[in-house]
């Protein structure tokens, strides 16, 4: 379902790993067509969001069907905000350590929020360690 | 099908994969391989050019696939990223693990 008013659209997903492409083109379309964003934009957008909902089924809702990712989307002039949530019991952040340190190199998982905090320009998470909140340029 | 599979006369595996390499597929690339190496193929190329994603998943599957490849004794070669994707590995210093080419015939020369 997408709602899209005033510059914020929501969509709500059940976990299921083979929807985050579709779900990915959606919100892409719809937060960053008008004006086109750069080539560098859409994938960084691409690249976030996609781990961030992959985070959120594996990691938050344990992959289980019934729980839900809800992507909330606010669009302003010059920059866009998105959040993504879960219904798992969250994570400290600060406690994931860096993929690029040579004794994780060969690590065959944890680079997913590692490219988040690479790619978006600003990350953020609540309290509970449940929701993501990541800014991007809309150029 | 996200993934073709060839083999040139010198014995390499090429694999095209196409569209992504995403948390949907990956496990179908790493049996792919797997199967490969159990038929005993060593050489091993993979083609980027016609994919337009990677996700972190599918990278943690190429450091997976690499380990196997080598412990089998053989070399993998990635080739064809896109300016996109190539930042992906440079962003993860993934590209310091593997030999990357900028074409798939540059890398089935440097087998």
């Amino acid at each position: 379902m997408v709602r899209a008013a005033s510059g914020r659209f929501r969509v709500v997903l059940a976990t299921d790993l083979t929807r985050i492409g579709v779900v990915v083109e959606t919100v892409a379309s719809c937060a960053l067509s008008t004006p086109p964003a750069s080539r560098q934009t859409l994938f960084r957008l691409r690249t976030i969001l996609a781990e961030a909902i992959a985070n959120a089924m594996v990691y938050g809702n344990q992959g289980e069907a019934s729980r839900l990712v809800t992507i909330e989307v606010e669009l302003h002039d010059d920059r866009l905000v998105i959040a993504v949530s879960d219904e798992g019991v969250g994570f400290d952040p600060a406690a994931i350590a860096p993929p690029t340190v040579e004794d994780r190199l060969g690590a065959t998982r944890g680079r997913g929020l590692f490219l988040i905090r690479r790619l978006a320009d600003h990350v953020t998470f609540n309290d509970r360690g449940n929701t993501i909140w990541m800014t991007l340029p809309r150029s | 099908m996200a993934f073709k599979t060839s083999r040139t006369e010198a014995g390499i595996t090429v694999v095209r994969v196409e569209g992504q390499l995403v948390v949907g597929n990956r496990q179908e690339l790493k049996e792919l391989v797997q199967d490969a190496v159990g038929h005993g193929d060593r050489k091993f190329l993979l083609d980027f050019t016609p994919t337009a994603y990677i996700d972190s998943s599918g990278l943690g599957a190429l450091v997976s696939i690499s380990k196997r490849v080598r412990e089998a004794g053989g070399d993998l070669r990635l080739a064809g990223l896109n300016e996109d994707l190539r930042s992906l590995f440079e962003l993860t210093k993934l590209d310091t693990l593997f030999p990357i080419a900028g074409t798939a015939a540059e890398a089935l020369a440097g087998f």
